[in-house]
């Protein structure tokens, strides 16, 4: 544990801090920034009215439409001179999303990364190679600047360049690897064509987030891989990498809550659910300087989990992220969810499929293909061995969406690997608007 | 004794035969035959050659989905009802057959029938006793 004084802090005192801090947020971001000021007002509230946890239910929520409308430093509730450091988006759906850092930020960010690191028990002997992006996206310097804080050796390899990135796994010692889990995925893949023998390599853990990935995709890595797979989790609007991660419990990822309060809330309605209950993830930063956010909408679909965790850390816990309500697919008005056919893949094939969701639209009707690689642990040299496979996979599939898709065997490196977010979905009924 | 057939899974598209042709070219390996059993999505190509480590390598490294399958050859006369009592042979041994291909040899008055069964040591036994010849697999690469 990197930080036991804060992780294991009584619950008591940690709503207190929060509430504390929540206060000066509320007030900081009313002082400094005119956008929650308007907002603020719109709904005749102000920051002295803010007295206890339960009245955060009272302030407005920020989507990233409002980040959009306000680019490129509109919501910064401070001086670009105090801004050490820009982060944005892609901006694959319109304008990048920016944020700011001032240099109590960078290092906050680096306290909660140091602790994310932690839950793999990372110490200075550790070497941390971060194959996450660099730049302006946050994994990769995220990640850098948290594993620097901790004293670990780093290798700021940054993404793809695959044979490279095992070759100093190899030569370096890497004891921790963080990327995306498909990368992780793929990494083991190109391991075992090269026939390099894990035991060449120290590695012991990987810390896996940026995409929402399922359990028995962890399986899956960390019988590839023979390591702990932890799923992490963060997001730019709100720090970067850091937010919440799981310990070896393996079972939910605590969340920074002395600097990131959760909240649940029905995404139809606004509503806030009681722990438990399956919705979007709210955040609201309660120490960041640069750029707070109040009640951010993440578009996550999570759960918080309150029951106290055999780790010992006080923390609440999300569970890991079944998808988002934005790339949550709606196929003939069911709710499909790209992790739920991954699940059923991995249970089918024992091996990490590679797969595309192929969405179109046949006479005003959904249509659903799954596009399914044939490895050879799934390829019979027989038809009949072959059909079968493909009525499991889609009768698994009706099973448990409810809904007839259309099943594609079709052959290796058919489908695009990622070295990055993979991509999963391929929705033809966008081009026909 | 069992012969070894490599298959191959092939999406159903241009180029994809050519593609595992060109390749065996290249390495100088020689099919000795081959089928092709398909649907409208996908088939599966199901090849002897005189090299088939090689070629299972080779294809394997190519990227294609290989699997190494173990079938057995039977030789059987050129001519009306060659082939008749062999897999009368097999069906009273009550042996299933899953599937069968057959080439005629160039030299002798023969044809070489594949077969993959259910009991490929069974199916063997059942074929010699009945007075076929099963070749060695070494004979069958070599034809």
């Amino acid at each position: 544990m990197w930080n036991p004084a804060v992780e294991t802090m009584p619950r008591e005192q940690l709503r207190e801090l929060q509430l504390q801090r929540l206060k000066e947020t509320v007030r900081r971001a009313y002082e400094k920034v005119p956008f929650y000021r308007e907002k603020f007002k719109a709904i005749g509230l102000e920051p002295g009215d803010i007295k206890s946890l339960d009245d955060l239910a009272r302030l407005p929520f920020t989507f990233k439409d409002d980040l959009r409308n306000n680019y490129p430093f509109g919501l910064f509730a401070a001086p670009l001179k105090e801004i050490v450091r820009i982060h944005a988006s892609s901006g694959t759906t319109g304008k990048p999303t920016v944020v700011g850092y001032t240099r109590e930020d960078i290092a906050t960010w680096a306290e909660v990364v140091a602790r994310t690191l932690g839950s793999v028990n990372t110490t200075p002997d550790d070497v941390v190679q971060v194959a996450y992006g660099y730049g302006l996206f946050t994994g990769g310097l995220g990640l850098h600047y948290g594993a620097e804080k901790l004293g670990a050796t780093v290798i700021p390899i940054s993404g793809g360049n695959t044979k490279r990135q095992i070759m100093l796994m190899q030569d370096f010692g890497t004891t921790v690897l963080c990327c995306t889990p498909s990368y992780a995925l793929y990494i083991a893949e190109v391991l075992r064509e090269s026939g390099i023998p894990r035991e060449s390599l120290r590695l012991r853990a990987g810390l896996f987030g940026a995409e929402p990935w399922s359990e028995n995709m962890r399986r899956e890595i960390e019988e590839k891989l023979k390591i702990d797979a932890i799923d992490i989790y963060g997001l730019s609007e709100i720090i970067g990498p850091g937010v919440a991660s799981e310990c070896l419990c393996k079972n939910g990822l605590h969340i920074c809550e002395d600097h990131f309060i959760p909240e649940i809330i029905d995404p139809a309605t606004g509503k806030v659910l009681p722990p438990g209950e399956q919705g979007e993830l709210v955040f609201t930063t309660i120490t960041k300087q640069g750029f707070p956010v109040i009640r951010y909408r993440t578009r996550d679909i999570s759960r918080l989990i309150d029951e106290p965790c055999p780790c010992g850390r006080t923390h609440i816990r999300m569970a890991r992220v079944t998808g988002r309500t934005d790339d949550m697919l709606i196929i003939r008005g069911v709710n499909v969810f790209p992790t739920q056919i991954e699940s059923v893949l991995l249970s089918i094939g024992q091996t990490e499929p590679h797969y595309l969701l192929v969405v179109d639209r046949e006479k005003s009707l959904d249509t659903l293909e799954v596009w399914v690689e044939v490895s050879e642990a799934l390829f019979r040299d027989e038809v009949k061995g072959l059909e079968e496979l493909e009525r499991r996979i889609h009768d698994e599939i009706e099973s448990v969406l409810g809904i007839s898709v259309k099943v594609k065997l079709v052959e290796p490196k058919t489908i695009q690997r990622s070295e990055g977010k993979a991509k999963r979905v391929w929705d033809k009924r966008d081009l026909l608007k | 004794m069992a012969v070894k057939q490599v298959s191959v899974f092939l999406e159903n598209k241009s180029g994809r035969l050519a593609a595992v042709t060109r390749l065996l070219a290249e390495k100088g390996i020689n099919i000795r035959a081959l089928a092709i059993a398909d649907t409208s999505d996908f088939g599966i190509l199901r090849l002897i050659v005189d090299q088939p480590d090689k070629a299972y390598q080779a294809l394997k490294e190519g990227g294609f989905t290989v699997s190494a399958t173990e079938v057995l050859a039977v030789a059987v006369p050129d001519r009306p009802g060659g082939l008749a009592p062999a897999l009368s042979a097999l069906e009273a041994a009550g042996i299933n057959i899953e599937y069968l291909y057959a080439f005629v040899a160039q030299c002798a008055n023969q044809a070489l029938v594949l077969l993959k069964v259910n009991d490929t040591a069974r199916a063997i036994a059942a074929l010699t006793k009945a007075g076929f010849k099963v070749p060695e697999p070494e004979e069958v690469y070599a034809i």
